[in-house]
């Protein structure tokens, strides 16, 4: 079970994700720049070029290094690509939530939570 | 089962015996416990099941909503305003608190968004035309991501109820089936091994007084045949010397002289 100081400081959400899904997020006002010099953004802009492994890097610094993210929010046709990492990544902090795009409306059955949700009640 | 289970190195004592009884009763209350806590935890994790398939498809439809909001802001301010956004971000507005919510002994983080509103990195967002657009699409973002930070803490609990389950239920069976039954070995091992003493005490003292018996009958009869050589001698001294005297007869005891 997570300790309490497991979560007590995560008070920020983190996004990885296409343009439009970042901006949006962005307005709302979840966007964080840690202060220089090491200054660190808690969100991340992914197109079709964007590498694989820089990807992963972000979705590893957000939900291992960084202790002040509660909740990692990830495109859905992204996590598809780092599908493997998404897969492992099974503990209680940070949450990882698989949100649709613009482009890619939401399907529950690549959702690997719902996935576990499914296998639980055996379907 | 039982067999299979094998049994506790203890010597078969009644000391032992009492000690595996009390652990017996004391691995049932436990198992019962467990068993409770466990569908008391399954029920409060189906219920969390439901409520996470009903909010992703809501999250689905809020960010298709929230999407075509931003669509409008594109429209209406006529050019990308991605950069501009992304450059401006310093520090968050929105942000996440934890409370936690006891189930069955179990802590259950829940996320709570808030806002600080003093905070308004985007002031210039919009400045030139399209400042409503922005305003709007501001609005219903920050409703879904108020949408996702529930759906987080549902995700959240799930995962933790999952890891409890798993650990309850792990330690049910390992009562249920290993350690009762071990338990129950135990006591008949016990139980049949003081009886196995108790019969060879029985047994023993049986031997014992049998043997006294024989050794009693053996004397006996040893007394009886010395008696009886004893008698054929005296039969032969009585033929020497008459029969004993009749100490109570007439005749009359010599004075006794000191």
């Amino acid at each position: 079970m997570a300790a309490p100081a497991a979560y007590k400081d995560r008070q920020f959400l983190a996004v990885i994700g296409d343009e439009d899904s970042v901006t949006g997020l962005l307005l709302a006002g979840i966007g964080h720049v840690t202060d220089p010099p090491d200054s660190q953004k808690n969100f991340l802009v992914c197109d079709s070029k964007t590498e694989k492994s820089e990807i992963e890097k972000a979705f590893n610094s957000f939900t291992k290094e960084r202790k002040d993210i509660g909740i990692v929010l990830i495109n859905q046709h992204i996590a598809e690509q780092i599908r493997d990492t998404v897969d492992k990544f099974r503990d209680a902090f940070p949450a990882v939530l698989e949100i649709p795009s613009k482009d890619h409306p939401y399907d529950p059955e690549k959702d690997s939570v719902l996935r576990r949700v499914r296998r639980l009640f055996g379907e | 089962m039982s067999s299979g289970a094998g049994r506790e190195a203890v010597f078969a004592t009644r000391q032992a015996l009492g000690q595996m009884n009390l652990k017996l009763k004391g691995a049932q209350t436990g198992h019962s416990l467990l068993k409770r806590k466990s569908e008391a935890l399954t029920k409060r994790f189906r219920e969390i099941l439901k409520r996470i398939d009903e909010a992703k498809r809501k999250m689905g439809r809020v960010m298709q909503i929230a999407a075509f909001s931003l669509a409008e802001v594109t429209y209406a301010v006529g050019g990308d305003i991605g950069y501009q956004i992304q450059e401006s971000v310093k520090t968050a507005r929105f942000r996440i608190k934890t409370k936690q919510e006891n189930v069955s002994g179990v802590l259950l983080p829940q996320f709570e968004g808030y806002t600080i509103d003093e905070i308004n990195d985007f002031g210039l967002t919009g400045l030139g035309k399209g400042g409503q657009q922005v305003q709007r699409c501001r609005e219903t973002y920050s409703r879904a991501v108020e949408t996702l930070v529930e759906l987080a803490s549902l995700q959240t609990a799930f995962t933790i109820l999952d890891e409890v389950i798993k650990v309850v239920n792990r330690r049910v069976n390992a009562i249920e089936h290993v350690i009762i039954p071990r338990t129950e070995n135990t006591i008949k091992y016990i139980n049949a091994e003081l009886d196995e003493l108790d019969r060879e005490e029985f047994y023993r003292l049986k031997k014992v007084s049998g043997k006294k018996q024989r050794d009693q009958a053996a004397a006996d009869a040893e007394l009886l045949r010395q008696r009886e050589t004893e008698k054929a001698k005296g039969i032969s001294d009585k033929e020497i010397d008459v029969e004993p005297k009749d100490v109570l007869g007439e005749e009359e005891d010599k004075d006794v002289i000191f």
